[in-house]
């Protein structure tokens, strides 16, 4: 059931890692079939404390993202539920087949940590960098595909994907996210959650952009423009009818990811949106087509216009054009 | 093995092959010749080596059978419908929509196929990962999996290797079914693969070569293999692609054939020999 309630005030929260980490801990303690798969960045993604916690329960694949996803489609074979780790490009591109054939189409349970996606990557550069995971895994058939608002609502999701068979794709950042949602907050899989209410312009945003949604939403009602705010944090399966309902009346949408514009949130709302037929422009930002870069994640949010004054000028340009 | 034994388990090769020769002539072709060059070793798995039952193919306490060279989803069929995991006739409807029998191997419709493969290189992989859990739940379960010697093209059955081996998973018996041929030609024309024996020691398998024609030094293979306490074990098969059937095998491009008259010819007559010894003691 739904009981979250919203922060009104900043609190210091861990890293995602931290949570990823903790939580599996917790859920090996309850569940023995729980096992953690890492592809040589156990330092990176904290799995290497699990392997110290709970030795028999971590798997070192080393440094063979495809063979790490057989290996987790094999165990799921046997009743274990696999928790694979690696940087979402490695996962998404560079295992993309392996995630389909092994995984999804074998009907195989895989939950992937797939971290720092879209400028999460900082100084990893460009090459680490995936702005296109999103494109692939959505059309994996029966996939389920999330990008969490913060360490809250990982550590629910966490348990929730558990007890569930398939893949579970779960991109984000390793490092700090804005705590939006109080501890204890229970969510509902394929639910979006509406943050702020407002009448005139409709914000969807995940991940790293909620917080620069909600800020940008408090600019522009100073503004002027009531703008309401959703946590879209299951991709897929994407809450259609949430977005038809809170859709209607509006005057402009805006869809906010660390993505492409391409085959991320911003499409599949765009599929929602022409499907009913609904006459209300969208705006999508996100990364424009664009190779990732090296740099700090403020100087990328701001290079590839992931900002709230860059959403909160999406809307004013709409409105005074 | 007796004498019996053995003679049994060429009685079982003799109806497999003539169940993937039937099998081909009923769809005018396929991949024929990936599908009789491991005749022999299913003969040998599910004739002898292999716990499993038939009428319970999800047992859990069942050895592990993976064909990560998927595209001989025909042989592997042919096998199963001698072992009774279905009927036979039902494997004819090989490639019609709906059908249980894809051309190649999908575990969520084909009862006895433990992994679905066809893209190469990830057999192996889940053969690894099946293994790796069988140990972490103490059992004395085996998987068996054949790769086939094109497929060591893919990077993947190398990472595959390297993990088993690391973690010395000698309860995977890793076959290379080396039929010298791939789709487009020889192997050693399009990659040359060198000494796979070489390279699987290189990697820390426990390897040797057998006649991947005899039934006898195929299983007195796996016995020595299962002997293996140490590493992982690799067992190379020498065989022939379109194994057994001479005409076939002498066909340049017998990966994936489509049959002409001669050829149907040729799979009648050799159905009608094959017959003969496996139904020489009904």
């Amino acid at each position: 059931m739904t009981m979250w309630t919203a922060l009104k005030e900043p609190f210091a929260a861990k890293e995602q890692r931290a949570v990823f980490v903790e939580t599996l801990q917790e859920l090996i303690d309850r569940n023995p079939r729980v096992v953690a798969l890492e592809a040589d960045l156990g330092g990176a993604s904290g799995f290497s404390k699990i392997k110290e916690s709970h030795p028999a329960h971590f798997v070192q694949v080393g440094i063979s993202e495809a063979n790490m996803i057989g290996v987790a489609a094999g165990m799921s074979l046997r009743g274990y539920i696999p928790f694979v780790h690696t940087f979402a490009p490695f996962v998404a591109r560079r295992a993309c087949d392996q995630l389909y054939m092994a995984g999804a189409y074998s009907k195989n349970t895989i939950n992937v940590f797939a971290s720092d996606p879209g400028v999460c990557a900082a100084t990893n550069g460009g090459t680490h960098t995936t702005f296109e995971d999103l494109g692939f895994i959505r059309a994996l058939p029966d996939a389920l595909v999330f990008d969490p608002a913060d360490g809250v609502q990982l550590n629910w999701l966490l348990h929730e994907l558990v007890d569930r068979t398939g893949i579970h794709y779960v991109r984000t950042t390793r490092k700090d996210i804005r705590p939006i949602y109080k501890p204890g907050s229970t969510f509902e899989i394929g639910k979006g959650n509406i943050l702020t209410a407002g009448k005139d312009v409709l914000l969807l945003a995940m991940g790293e952009l909620l917080g620069e949604a909600l800020d940008a939403a408090a600019r522009l009602q100073q503004a002027g423009i009531s703008t309401e705010v959703i946590d879209m944090f299951t991709i897929k399966p994407l809450d259609r009818d949430l977005i038809l309902q809170e859709a209607s009346g509006k005057k402009l949408i805006v869809t906010c990811e660390n993505h492409s514009v391409i085959n991320g949130l911003g499409s599949a709302v765009a599929d929602v949106i022409a499907e009913a037929a609904l006459n209300i422009p969208l705006r999508k930002v996100g990364i424009q087509d664009r190779f990732g870069q090296v740099g700090s994640l403020k100087y990328l949010k701001q290079t590839y216009g992931l900002t709230a004054e860059h959403i909160q000028s999406v809307v004013q340009d709409h409105f005074s054009a | 093995m007796t004498p019996q034994e053995l003679n049994q388990l060429k009685k079982y090769s003799a109806h497999i092959r003539a169940n993937v020769l039937k099998l081909m002539k009923a769809k005018n072709g396929g991949h024929l010749g990936g599908s009789l060059s491991i005749v022999e070793v299913l003969s040998v798995l599910y004739g002898r080596q292999m716990r499993y039952d038939a009428k319970n193919p999800r047992d859990p306490h069942r050895d592990y059978f993976v064909l990560s060279k998927g595209h001989a989803g025909p042989g592997l069929y042919s096998a199963l419908s001698v072992f009774h995991f279905f009927d036979e006739a039902e494997i004819y409807t090989l490639n019609e929509g709906g059908t249980r029998f894809p051309s190649h191997p999908d575990r969520t419709k084909t009862p006895g196929v433990d992994a679905t493969t066809g893209s190469l290189g990830q057999g192996i992989s889940v053969a690894a990962g099946i293994a790796y859990a069988l140990k972490l739940q103490g059992t004395d379960q085996y998987v068996y999996c054949i790769v086939g010697d094109g497929e060591l093209n893919e990077g993947q059955c190398w990472e595959a290797f390297q993990f088993i081996a690391s973690y010395r998973l000698n309860n995977l018996i890793v076959f290379i079914d080396d039929n010298k041929r791939q789709l487009d030609g020889y192997t050693k024309d399009i990659i040359n693969p060198f000494d796979i024996v070489e390279k699987m020691r290189a990697f820390g398998f426990s390897t040797e070569r057998v006649n991947g024609g005899s039934e006898e030094a195929i299983s007195a293979a796996v016995d020595r293999a299962k002997a293996v306490t140490d590493s992982a074990v690799c067992i190379v098969l020498d065989t022939i692609k379109g194994q057994g059937i001479p005409y076939f095998e002498n066909i340049a491009d017998n990966h994936s054939v489509k049959l002409s008259p001669a050829d149907t010819v040729v799979i009648d007559e050799s159905v009608a020999a094959l017959s003969a010894i496996y139904e020489e003691a009904k």
